[in-house]
């Protein structure tokens, strides 16, 4: 019961603060007056725009905010992907020298991209430098990348100009995340996170072994980590680590950590469109999916595992921490997969076929929540394409937010929801082909078939978390997750600032008696229906192959 | 624009921001981290005579009978219905029950994720106390109450139901079996 009260408390909580949050981002992106704590940071923040050589005027082409993203971007990969090929050894205590180049490729990409997919072992192979200046500055960007193009698509849609990228980037960490992150790491120390540049410790334990301590500045790590939906652990373990997540407490308020960014998002849209109830609407639907799919998950991890039940009876403790217990860390994973954030404070590869079920189901549709600030465009690109359906069922001329929608949005929108099941499918397809051994598989069965499908998911959906058996420490491995890191990025990046830009560049139409309400009940369950369509049915029979099997397998 | 006026700026740019982020930023929560809470940012550090034996948080590896033992840390990674999972577990069970344990409590069984989790469950525990009553020379009532003391749970929002932290209850075993405890106290 305990689990399930937390569960409710925890969404309650969400729910009370999103609106808080999503004014604050309503004022940092639409240049409202600044509350007091932050006015300061004013003249900081224009100073430092000045030097770049940045006028801080909006963009007045989809080209004029990609361009800055992409030079800054490519910038940022290069200087991790230095730090972590070149870290010497005689720079860190342990002696962890540089990365092969296809394992730092990887890694750099895949916390460039907001993904924090890992296929190494930080703790045995990663220095402070590399954590800090490679890991946890890419977390930071990564993020503040995300929540700019997420605001400039929501100004767009609301008829403003897409902005400006580096002011953008500048006030996403200035105003939100730096100081969200600070505030969070705070609350972690105090609960225990280590926050050391002391190296991990060596010591004896009681029976006389070995045991490596890992710790390190994790603290202000892994709340950027949760705050920025990246989910990269400063050890493997990730947040099922308890130098990571040490508590019951803790884990509660990471989780909630992992939604409260775009839940305010989406409530700051609604302060962008001037329309409320459009974007509560919205929350009541996001909220709906997120529920349904944490109670498929906390019920099957607490039911447990039917092959043991000649040894065990109760919850599947596999791959659990206890202070957790099987309801919250089935929680944690369909928090962890919605929001994109990635991290886990359990092994989800031995978690319940049906737990893995709502994780693909996640990372397929991307908007339970979703990416930091992509996220909610995907939402929009979603709900665009219902007013698309439901405008040709009744014979109207489709609008969204009073603006047409023409073929050229329906075009991009389209394009935005191809991608990813392109980056799916094709690369799981041809490992698959590969064989078990040499596509890594660990687990037998369609087990084997969700871990590839998952990695590949995962990286598309620049979600992060695995099914970890995987052995995907390969080149092959690496380098194939790095193209659907990268093109589950940029492209829908790119694709979504040019659909903004386009519905900014129609006229405001004045709502008529003809107008289709977007912000109804109706449209809302509709927008699901389109959503469940459009974004699962296209990967249903990987999921019948994959969980769907497995779950029939062990009711049998 | 040309093409270099950017490039100079996204230099600048990424300059800017790594200083902010890994430097301006990281420093203050280093010295913050000693300011408020030494013990925790350096690891939660447990002592005796003076050297470090461990972190409170961090479980570690006991396999002798005279101590607790923790939570099996093999692998995690194995999928619900691989059937080598069901095989580690029927052989964890009938070693635990040659050791005495007729029904081993879940946890006992099945596979912690970081492999270092602190805790097991109370039932875990107190199917072991027969055990250390035995190896230890020690009553139950002595073992009892080391289990209370080094409890662990919801209420202090630690865990989800009511844990042993297993080295906490090992290094006060350890100092109960140092100090002749099960003596009556001489007065």
């Amino acid at each position: 019961m305990l689990p399930w009260l937390l569960a409710a408390a925890l969404l309650a909580v969400v729910v009370l603060t999103a609106p808080v949050l999503g004014r604050h981002l309503y004022a940092v992106f639409d240049d409202r007056p600044q509350p007091a704590w932050d006015r300061w940071l004013t003249p900081l923040e224009s100073g430092l725009l000045r030097w770049i050589g940045e006028t801080g005027r909006p963009a007045d082409s989809p080209w004029g905010y990609l361009l800055p993203l992409l030079i800054s971007n490519a910038l940022f990969g290069l200087v991790a992907l230095a730090l972590l090929v070149w870290q010497p050894t005689w720079l860190n205590p342990l002696g962890f020298g540089g990365l092969r180049w296809d394992l730092a490729l990887h890694t750099t990409l895949s916390f460039l991209t907001n993904t924090d997919q890992q296929h190494l072992i930080p703790e045995q192979s990663l220095g402070n430098l590399a954590q800090l200046g490679a890991m946890q500055f890419l977390m930071f960007v990564s993020a503040a990348t995300g929540l700019a193009v997420g605001f400039a698509v929501i100004r767009g849609f609301s008829g403003r100009p897409l902005g400006n990228f580096y002011r953008d980037l500048l006030r996403a960490l200035s105003r939100v995340l730096i100081p969200a992150s600070l505030l969070l790491a705070l609350f972690l120390l105090v609960s225990g996170v280590p926050m050391t540049l002391a190296s991990p410790l060596e010591i004896t334990t009681l029976e006389g072994g070995q045991q490596w301590l890992p710790r390190g500045p994790i603290a202000l790590f892994e709340a950027i980590k949760q705050l920025g939906e990246n989910g990269g652990g400063f050890v493997s373990a990730n947040a099922a680590h308890p130098y990571e997540n040490p508590t019951l407490l803790t884990n509660l308020v990471s989780t909630w950590a992992m939604l409260i960014i775009p839940a305010a998002t989406i409530d700051a849209f609604g302060r962008f469109v001037g329309n409320r109830r459009q974007s509560s609407l919205l929350l009541v639907l996001v909220f709906g999916l997120l529920i349904a799919g944490a109670v498929v998950a906390m019920a099957a991890e607490q039911a447990g595992n039917p092959l043991l039940s000649s040894w065990i009876s109760g919850g599947n403790l596999q791959g659990k921490e206890l202070r957790f217990g099987t309801g919250l860390t089935g929680l944690y994973a369909t928090v962890t997969t919605g929001t994109m954030t990635g991290a886990v404070n359990g092994a989800i590869d031995a978690a319940m076929p049906l737990t893995i079920l709502t994780a693909l189901f996640n990372l397929f549709l991307q908007v339970v929540f979703g990416g930091q600030g992509t996220g909610m465009a995907y939402l929009l690109v979603f709900a665009l394409l219902a007013v698309f359906l439901t405008g040709l069922m009744v014979g109207r001329t489709p609008e969204f937010l009073g603006r047409k929608v023409e073929k050229a949005q329906v075009v991009w929108a389209s394009l935005v929801l191809l991608i990813h099941p392109l980056f799916v499918l094709i690369p799981a397809a041809l490992t698959l082909a590969g064989g078990p051994s040499w596509a890594g598989i660990s687990n037998p069965g369609s087990h084997g078939i969700s871990q590839v499908v998952y990695e590949y998911a995962s990286a598309a959906a620049n979600n992060g978390s695995g099914l970890e058996g995987l052995g995907d420490g390969t080149p092959w491995w690496n380098l194939s997750a790095s193209l659907s890191l990268l093109g589950g990025r940029y492209l829908p990046i790119a694709a979504l600032v040019a659909l903004a830009d386009g519905v900014r560049r129609k006229p405001a139409l004045e709502p008529s008696p003809g107008t289709l309400r977007t912000d109804t009940g109706l449209f809302t369950g509709v927008t699901a229906v389109v959503l469940v369509i459009l974004g699962a049915l296209t990967f249903f029979p990987v999921l019948a192959l994959g969980p769907i099997a497995e779950a029939l397998t062990l009711a049998s | 624009m040309s093409f270099t006026a950017q490039l100079l700026r996204g230099v600048r740019v990424t300059l800017v921001l790594w200083l902010l982020t890994v430097v301006v930023i990281t420093l203050p929560m280093l010295g913050l981290a000693r300011l408020v809470a030494p013990e925790a940012a350096n690891g939660s550090l447990l002592q005796r005579d003076g050297v470090v034996v461990g972190s409170r948080l961090i479980g570690q590896r006991f396999a002798a009978g005279r101590y607790l033992q923790g939570r099996p840390a093999g692998e995690p990674n194995l999928a619900a219905s691989n059937p080598e999972l069901a095989a580690r577990v029927a052989a964890a069970a009938s070693r635990l029950e040659l050791a005495g344990i007729s029904r081993p409590a879940p946890d006992l069984l099945q596979d912690s994720a970081s492999g270092v989790d602190p805790h097991i469950s109370l039932e875990a525990a107190r199917q072991q106390l027969p055990r250390l009553a035995r190896e230890r020379g020690l009553t139950m009532g002595q073992l009892q109450r080391l289990l209370r003391q080094s409890q662990e749970g919801p209420l202090a929002m630690q865990a989800i139901e009511p844990v042993v932290n297993v080295l906490r209850f090992n290094l006060a075993l350890d100092q109960l079996a140092a100090a002749p405890a099960s003596e009556p106290p001489a007065s």
